[in-house]
């Protein structure tokens, strides 16, 4: 029996952007440090990434977003969380230009990863959002 | 029997660009070194034209969209004004999607990926002032192709040109969407339909269009190899041409009409080969399987544009080294027309600035090299002919499975394919597999897992979709909303529907009487989705 | 107040009263197992009042996700509240998973449904105590049917076929389809079969395939003692087709296993396995502990045991 429980993590596409090929990776390179990842795929709304995640009692939730979306989608994403009184980390990768990453971060995301990070750093990533 | 006097009369017969073939130190060069087979002879194999680019250089095709569509119409004349020859749109992902700028889903979408067009109105604002008859125009949509076609005749009946002046291609390829790049609206089949529907009109009345690009682009770009590339896209090409078929139309009419789109990755010669490979297996498939006779219907014309995923946020400017490479590989494969990728789009849309410099990078390799002086200038190296055979023959091994798994049916291969997972789990791999090696350290990114010195470098001047775009969009849509005869778009909506129920009508005709009552695209995409249901993708990892 | 920080008690009482988070919760604290699970048990066992619980399984690919999609989108409008639980392998080497294709529910009206992804190890006690522990929660909750949707091979499908009072084979047209659910043993578990995708060609072929397979083996299937023989649906789950024809199948199933007094007899087994799977962990960990420090000292291990086992049992 191993002490420490598996992590569980909600992974989506928010909204219509459609490039997965970023996810799909950070799916596999999270399952091989042990998670249980919950993909729940494309065109995913606020409203069913909340009742995924907490049918599935996830401890993070994580996004990716290639479409210069994220200023409006993530603090969408924040509020719905809010409002569903959910207190889980919200993570988002894919192409954030460093000057959002301070915006993003002040307004609550728990981490954010680039294209081309290390599969380390997303998986200490996760690691360390959920213990936080 | 030789080709050589065949070569010699077609060179002969072509008109040539009025400059010097020669080397820069002024030593005339022959337009073709090696042995048969030779240029413009089938299989094509070393290119589609006895002179290659001594005729006419490929056409150099930025794309270009974002905002609204007036700020697009004037990136549009800025390059005209360059040099640029021909015009390609991008559009916004509600756009892509069948979804008009006033969604719940277009939030935060809207104008920024590309142009938002949502009605009749927005393509006229997009085209305006632009001699429709003298361009070509390539529009990168799929779900949605048909009603944004009927658009574009619109407009240019609107602007006095017939449609059968317009030129130019529109993306059209359903079945990559499915593999790749997701931007479907309807199950496969009936998409399938819609396609075809359009392949029928614009041979009947659309001589200079282009109504599919095969692409591998999307593809790639997903994390596919270079021969998983070439071999979905070139299957995608039999299953158009099977459908076709069995609409009962004439190989030879439409299948002169069907283009490609491949990636131009950073391996050079693996590159090389793959253009190379496809000419081949294209011209092959075409004669032997589906009885073309007439060779212009067994030339794979394409299009190359450079692989976006291969630019790095890091050290961005390093990006146009890479542009410059995979450019002279899609010069020396032979393509048709070319798309420059632009060193900031790693982080944001291209500033006008990076745009210029992707432009330049292919002038530089078209006028300044000299590879434009001979036709295939590698053919005949003994890595380059190996290469291309190798990219041949893991082609063949892959349609030799989708053949199994259709029986006997290319078309029913892929619908097979599509449902069970097989390419987006054979892509999901693909580039899994090349994750772990840069994550391993066992291939350098510079800038990324190497030479990183230099990465602290400020993101400076990237452009930003203003937010207020949104807005004025959704402004825009209402006041044509307001403005139009909505029993007009109520009944043209009605007889869409109809048209989409009975599967012996070509949609094209409907569809344009549609947009012409400024119904909007979600609206058409609405009807369509009553009679066609929609796709939703198994999330297979 | 977080529900990760309820006791049990509070926790299932919320659950209870149909909160979702805390049915979330109370899933993952059964699906860890050891103290606190059985706690769950405790609590959540007098409020099931026997839910009808359904096993869908066939090959992957087969459609089993987009048929169950179906089925949580049609039961609702038949006035039920259905549950979902969709098991997938884990990775044998990290114990991770990649759990995936849970059904798009933002169109479904009202109160949908629940759906709980789990995968096949990870956790303690493995399946055979964690399934029918969730399926104790769901029926507790309120749910009825609690669904089980299972990739049919090996070990999870005994522990989840054992688990169901119904079992839907899925399979599809094609050469060989039938014959391959034959030989990993699904006919014999089968209640139902489905043929998706039966739009496509070869699906009468496959109907014939199973109902031959299914004459060759009555003297040995249920048909002998009770009379029932596994009915054919066919579906096409991607258009909701035979959706409302399979769920007739299945409540006619229900009927049946009441009828002949099966249903009682299947429970009494799932009861009775249940309570060997439990007593089969909690040994486990005693004979580990027991044997853990244990030297040769010249005896043979069949009298070490012997001795052993009598203090274990004493």
């Amino acid at each position: 029996m191993s002490a420490e429980p598996v992590i569980r993590i909600v992974l989506a596409k928010l909204g219509l952007d459609g490039h997965d090929r970023g996810i799909k990776v950070v799916a596999r390179i999270l399952r091989d440090a042990g998670m249980e990842v919950i993909y729940l795929g494309l065109r995913q709304t606020t409203a069913s990434i909340i009742a995924a995640a907490e049918e599935e009692d996830a401890d993070a939730i994580g996004l990716s977003m290639h479409n210069a979306g994220h200023l409006a989608l993530a603090p969408a994403m924040l509020a719905a969380l809010d409002e569903a009184d959910l207190d889980i980390p919200l993570i988002i990768g894919g192409i954030v230009p460093d000057q959002d990453v301070p915006i993003l971060e002040a307004a609550g995301v728990a981490a954010i990863l680039g294209p081309g990070a290390p599969a380390e750093e997303v998986v200490a990533a996760v690691r360390n959002a959920v213990s936080a | 029997m030789s080709e050589q006097p065949r070569w010699q009369e077609h060179y002969d017969a072509t008109h040539l660009r009025d400059v010097p073939f020669e080397t820069m130190s002024g030593v005339p060069v022959d337009p073709v070194h090696g042995d048969e087979p030779l240029p413009g002879q089938y299989p094509f194999t070393r290119g589609l034209h006895a002179a290659g680019y001594r005729s006419r250089l490929w056409t150099m095709r930025m794309f270009a969209g974002f905002g609204t569509a007036e700020d697009t119409n004037a990136r549009f004349k800025e390059i005209l004004r360059n040099g640029g020859t021909g015009l390609s749109t991008a559009f916004d992902m509600p756009t892509l999607m069948g979804y008009d700028s006033d969604s719940p889903w277009a939030l935060g979408e809207v104008g920024r990926a590309g142009v938002a067009v949502d009605t009749l109105r927005d393509m006229e604002d997009l085209y305006a002032d632009i001699d429709l008859s003298s361009v070509s125009t390539s529009m990168t949509i799929n779900g949605p192709a048909a009603a944004v076609l009927a658009m574009y005749i619109a407009v240019g009946e609107k602007s006095g040109v017939a449609r059968a002046d317009l030129a130019g291609t529109i993306q059209n390829d359903i079945l990559k969407e499915y593999q790749a790049q997701k931007e479907y609206i309807y199950p496969p089949r009936p998409s399938m339909r819609i396609v075809t529907d359009m392949i029928h009109y614009t041979s009947a009345e659309m001589p200079r269009w282009h109504p599919v690009s095969i692409s591998g682009y999307h593809i790639r770009e997903a994390g596919s190899t270079a021969a998983q590339e070439l071999a979905f896209t070139l299957a995608n090409g039999f299953a158009y041409v099977e459908a076709a078929l069995a609409g009962g139309q004439d190989v030879d009419q439409f299948g002169r009409r069907l283009s490609f789109f491949f990636n131009a990755h950073s391996d050079f010669f693996e590159e090389i080969g793959k253009y190379r490979a496809a000419r081949r297996i294209w011209a092959r498939w075409m004669k032997g399987r589906y009885g073309a006779t007439d060779e212009r219907a067994m030339m794979c014309r394409f299009h190359t544009q450079t692989a976006g995923v291969s630019l790095t946020a890091q050290q961005p400017e390093n990006n146009i080294a890479r542009v410059a490479i995979q450019a002279l590989s899609a010069a020396l494969g032979g393509t048709q027309s070319l798309h420059t990728d632009s060193f900031d789009e790693a982080l944001a849309l291209p500033t006008e600035k990076a745009a210029r410099i992707a432009l330049r990078t292919q002038q530089i390799v078209a006028h300044e090299t000299g590879v434009t002086n001979v036709v295939d200038p590698l053919g005949g190296a003994p890595y380059v002919e190996w290469m291309t055979d190798e990219m041949e023959r893991q082609a063949e091994v892959i349609f030799a499975h989708l053949d199994e798994l259709g029986n006997g049916s290319i078309l029913e291969g892929v619908y097979a394919g599509i449902d069970n997972g097989y390419f987006v789990g054979e892509i999901a791999d693909s580039a899994y597999r090349f994750e772990r090696e840069v994550n391993a350290g066992r291939r350098i990114i510079v800038g990324v897992n190497d030479f990183v010195e230099g990465n602290e470098d400020d993101q400076t001047n990237l452009l930003r979709i203003d937010s207020t775009t949104e807005e004025l969009q959704r402004k825009r849509l209402e006041t044509v909303k307001h403005e139009r005869d909505s029993v007009a778009v109520e009944a043209a909506l009605a007889s869409l529907r109809r048209a989409a129920e009975d599967a012996s009508v070509n949609l094209m005709p409907p569809l344009i009487d549609a947009v012409k009552t400024y119904a909007t695209e979600e609206e058409i995409s609405n009807a369509m989705r009553d009679v066609f249901g929609t796709y939703v993708e198994q999330a297979i990892v | 107040m977080s529900v990760r920080e309820l006791s049990s008690a509070d926790l299932v009482e919320r659950a209870i009263d149909g909160n979702r988070r805390a049915i979330g919760r109370t899933l993952t604290l059964v699906e860890r197992g050891g103290e606190i699970a059985d706690q769950i048990t405790e609590l959540t066992h007098p409020a099931a009042k026997g839910s009808h619980v359904v096993g869908i399984t066939g090959a992957p690919g087969a459609g089993k996700s987009t048929l169950t999609g179906q089925l949580i989108r049609h039961l609702p409008t038949l006035g039920l509240r259905p549950a979902v639980l969709a098991v997938d392998p884990s990775s044998p080497l990290t114990g991770g998973a990649i759990l995936g294709d849970r059904v798009r529910m933002d169109d479904v009206a009202g109160d949908g449904g629940f759906i709980r992804s789990v995968a096949t190890r990870g956790h303690a006690g493995g399946l055979a105590l964690s399934v029918p522990g969730s399926v104790r929660a769901f029926d507790a909750c309120g749910f009825d049917p609690v669904l089980i949707e299972t990739v049919g091979v090996g070990q999870v499908e005994v522990d989840v076929a054992g688990a169901a009072d119904t079992t839907v084979v899925v399979v599809n047209p094609g050469w060989g389809d039938a014959v391959q659910a034959n030989k990993a043993g699904l006919l014999e578990v089968a209640d139902v079969f489905v043929i998706n995708k039966a739009d496509r060609d070869g699906a009468n072929d496959t109907r014939r395939d199973l109902e031959l397979m299914l004459d060759l083996s009555h003297v040995s299937g249920h048909e002998d003692e009770t009379g029932y023989r596994p009915p054919i649906i066919m579906t096409t789950a991607t258009a909701g087709d035979g959706v409302q024809a399979l769920w007739d199948a299945v409540t006619a199933h229900r009927t049946h296993l009441e009828a002949t007094g099966q249903l009682e007899h299947r429970r009494a087994a799932r009861f009775r396995y249940e309570v060997r799977s439990r007593l089969g962990t909690r040994f486990e960990a005693s004979i580990i502990a027991a044997t853990a420090d244990l030297e040769p000292d010249g005896r043979s291990p069949a009298a070490v045991a012997v001795e052993l086992a009598g203090h274990l049992l004493a």
